[in-house]
């Protein structure tokens, strides 16, 4: 039951005028995909290689903030660098989990100190939408702000909030990011809900351990979209749905090719495929079939072995997908089947969390 | 923006009333709801007041048809939007294609800081089940699936302009033919996280709180539920009674400071200014405005002036129901979207309670009386948050 957005009865075409992007790998540094590709896995668990905040943010400010905090703005500030945008006409941001680091230690104090001399910084950045908020106030940007915290469609619900004011043909350019931090709370508590792999593995071997669980990761990627091509430009974003707790393999798949249908693309038109592959051998079964039943002779592409499994990894995956745009080749990191072809138009993520929140998300080269 | 978005009907529990006519006899008996906390447990039970919804879990559970165990947020968000949707006389949901678009400001955290207690003391232990809906995601999934819900489904966290967020997100929904229902608005149980947290700010009253007071020393932390259905304008006929349509919206940021506003609330001027843009009124043609209205010093200065500089010479009759409900955070923008879209159906004007002196800072006063039947065509109603977040909205009569 997907509920494609129609993009082509908008008389517009969305670009993307520049992303920005921290990760486990060395994606601040901006330029193309990073050439070396060593994500450091500690245990079943990925963190963000920090870049040097200082470039973004001011000396004083960082010291109060959390890592999502710090990880979102400069995330965003890349985007808008890259897209030659000093104050967009809209901020918005998805994170499932919001401000953890924060919530855990203003919680911590709280049960701690049986509710008696608090203070109220933790408390302050721990609401979920500090990030945007925090966006807002550095760039004294009044303009629409929103927020959406909802599981593994966060990203999607900020992506199709964005596309539908860039349709109402007031806002030029529009701001937005999928950001998710990972603090030692949540990687506890989660793992006591066995989501994550017991055994040590690598980010090479990961997508084919053929047992359940996966690594968990983080990050933030924000995106500047306009309805303009913006000089920076080389993907439109083309297509865009969820699908909710879908009942079967059989469903997504027929939900795909209607998909495609709808944007009048023929299944050998899409030139790579990328999925959510996280390694688990429950969670892959949806990607297998994909795979294989749509997709027999595509590329296909990864990137959960680069960033981990996190609600808004997608938000890492399009950035992929952008990159591979631009520089018009897949990176061998990426490529988990197939190959190259010559010249990459159409990219196609298929994304699942946990199995109960699938997106489909088309980029089209430009 | 093209298509016209209907209020069908709209469901409210919260500290003064289990449904929505409760809510209004409240009004009209001026019974405010801000009492010593008897369901929350906390260290500050003696100090401040809250508005809390007169039941257990259990009994809530009971009324929702769901779990005792889930999160209160959860429950409190079944029984609105289930008396939301009844309300509308459309029969059975699944014969639509329905969105639920929910607003929380901390999901689950009602279990979560009692799985923190034993958590702390030990990694392994703690019960699962109190953390496992801990997401505000999840809270709003509970629902849905209650519901049968699975068109579209999602959540918006903008602390206290959150519920009036997921209405705009809903109408655009519709607007853009993704559904042609949206039930729209938000929910929050009390939590020590945040009574708390609002008390290292210090601007919790020890009293019943006075917005729009000159004496006014802080706000009341409530609890509830709120939502609307929002309906396209093509199944506008199946509608028992349309109460009005949403006619404008906006959502600005005040760019000031991470939980202050502005002195001038630039924010809250900019979000009203846009949300009369969008309903093509002029700010002489809005006859109630629902303020936010938390009763904070800085809050309602900042909202007074914003008001002052858009609306002077003409202000319309204005009111905080906050002084009922006390401050529903993420649920208050839903709550208040509720009663102001009543509003323009009924001809009410909602009373300011606990109100004795003009705010020096401004030329008008609230309206102190509940009064029903006069004419109200178009309602504004407020809500502004912690970063920055300021939204309007605006219901007007067919």
């Amino acid at each position: 039951m997907f509920q494609p957005y129609i993009f082509n009865q908008l008389s517009m075409s969305i670009y993307i005028q520049g992303t920005g992007c921290v990760s486990p790998l060395e994606t601040a540094a901006e330029g193309p995909f990073p050439a070396v590709v060593n994500p450091a896995y500690d245990g079943a668990r990925l963190k963000v290689s920090d870049p040097d905040y200082k470039q973004w943010i001011d000396i004083k400010q960082i010291r109060r903030m959390s890592r999502i905090i710090k990880m979102g703005v400069a995330a965003a500030k890349l985007s808008l660098q890259e897209a030659g945008v000093q104050k967009p006409d809209a901020i918005i941001t998805g994170t499932a989990y919001g401000c953890l680091d924060d919530t855990g230690v203003f919680l911590s104090k709280m049960i701690n100190q049986q509710e008696e001399m608090l203070t109220p910084t933790s408390f302050i950045q721990s609401t979920h939408n500090t990030v945007a908020g925090q966006i807002a106030l550095m760039l004294s940007c009044h303009a629409y702000n929103n927020t959406f915290v909802h599981k593994g469609f966060s990203f999607e619900s900020a992506l199709l909030d964005s596309i539908m004011i860039l349709k109402e043909g007031k806002s030029k350019h529009i701001l937005m990011g999928g950001m998710d931090e990972l603090t030692t709370h949540s990687f506890n508590i989660i793992s006591r809900f066995n989501r994550f792999k017991k055994e040590p593995v690598t980010h090479n071997e990961l997508l084919h351990s053929a047992t359940p669980g996966t690594v968990a990761g983080e990050g933030a990627a924000c995106f500047v979209l306009g309805t303009e091509k913006g000089d920076n430009s080389h993907a439109r974003l083309t297509g865009l749905t969820t699908s909710y707790k879908p009942g079967s393999t059989a469903e997504i798949a027929a939900d795909i090719i209607a998909f495609l249908a709808v944007h009048e693309i023929a299944q050998e038109d899409i030139d790579l495929l990328i999925t959510g592959r996280n390694g688990d051998s429950e969670g892959d079964i949806w990607y297998d079939h994909v795979e294989r039943t749509l997709f027999p002779d595509q590329a296909v592409g990864c990137f959960k072995h680069l960033c981990g499994e996190y609600p808004t990894a997608v938000s890492f995956g399009m950035w992929v997908g952008c990159k591979v745009l631009s520089s018009g080749h897949i990176p061998a990191d990426v490529l988990f089947k197939g190959k190259t072809s010559e010249k990459i138009k159409k990219v196609l993520i298929y994304n699942h969390y946990k199995g109960t929140h699938h997106s489909l998300i088309l980029l089209t080269g430009c | 923006m093209t298509g016209e978005v209907w209020i069908g009907g709209g469901g409210v529990i919260c500290g003064i009333g289990d449904n929505l006519p409760a809510c209004i006899d409240a009004f009209r008996n001026m019974a405010t709801g801000a009492a010593t906390m008897e369901y929350l447990s906390s260290a500050h039970r003696g100090t401040y007041p809250v508005v809390e919804v007169r039941a257990d879990n259990a009994a809530l559970a009971a009324r929702a048809g769901m779990p005792a165990h889930i999160s209160r947020t959860a429950l409190l968000s079944k029984i609105a939007a289930q008396e939301a949707w009844d309300s509308t006389g459309l029969g059975e949901l699944r014969n639509y294609r329905v969105g639920f678009v929910s607003a929380n400001t901390v999901g689950g955290m009602d279990k979560t800081e009692d799985f923190f207690a034993d958590y702390l003391q030990d990694p392994q232990s703690g019960h699962l089940n109190q953390v496992l809906h801990h997401e505000c995601g999840s809270i709003t999934e509970l629902v849905a699936d209650a519901l049968g819900i699975r068109h579209h489904v999602t959540t918006i966290s903008t602390a206290c302009s959150s519920g009036a967020n997921a209405l705009m997100y809903g109408a655009r929904l519709i607007r853009n033919n993704m559904v042609d229902i949206v039930i729209a608005g938000g929910t929050d149980a009390l939590t020590r996280f945040t009574l708390n947290g609002f008390n290292t700010l210090m601007i919790l009253d020890q009293e019943s709180c006075r917005p729009f007071d000159d004496t006014r020393k802080g706000l009341n932390l409530g609890e509830g539920a709120g939502y609307v259905v929002l309906v396209k304008d093509e199944l506008k006929e199946l509608i028992r009674t349309p109460w009005c349509k949403l006619s404008g919206f906006a959502n600005a940021n005040d760019a000031y400071h991470q939980t202050a506003s502005s002195p001038d609330g630039i924010g809250n001027y900019l979000a009203m200014k846009g949300a009369l843009e969008m309903s093509g009124l002029k700010p002489e043609e809005i006859d109630y405005i629902n303020l936010h209205g938390t009763g904070t010093q800085n809050n309602d200065s900042s909202e007074g002036l914003a008001i002052e500089r858009l609306f002077s010479p003409h202000y319309p009759p204005l009111s905080s129901t906050k002084s009922f409900t006390g401050h529903t955070l993420g649920a208050s923008g839903g709550i208040e979207a509720v009663f102001s879209a009543l509003a323009v159906r009924e001809g009410y004007l909602y009373p300011n309670a606990n109100f004795g002196t003009r705010m020096k800072e401004v030329p008008f006063t609230p309206v102190t009386a509940f009064s029903e039947g006069n004419k109200v065509q178009h309602v504004m109603s407020n809500s502004f948050g912690f970063g920055g977040n300021c939204s309007s909205l605006i219901f007007s009569i067919s």
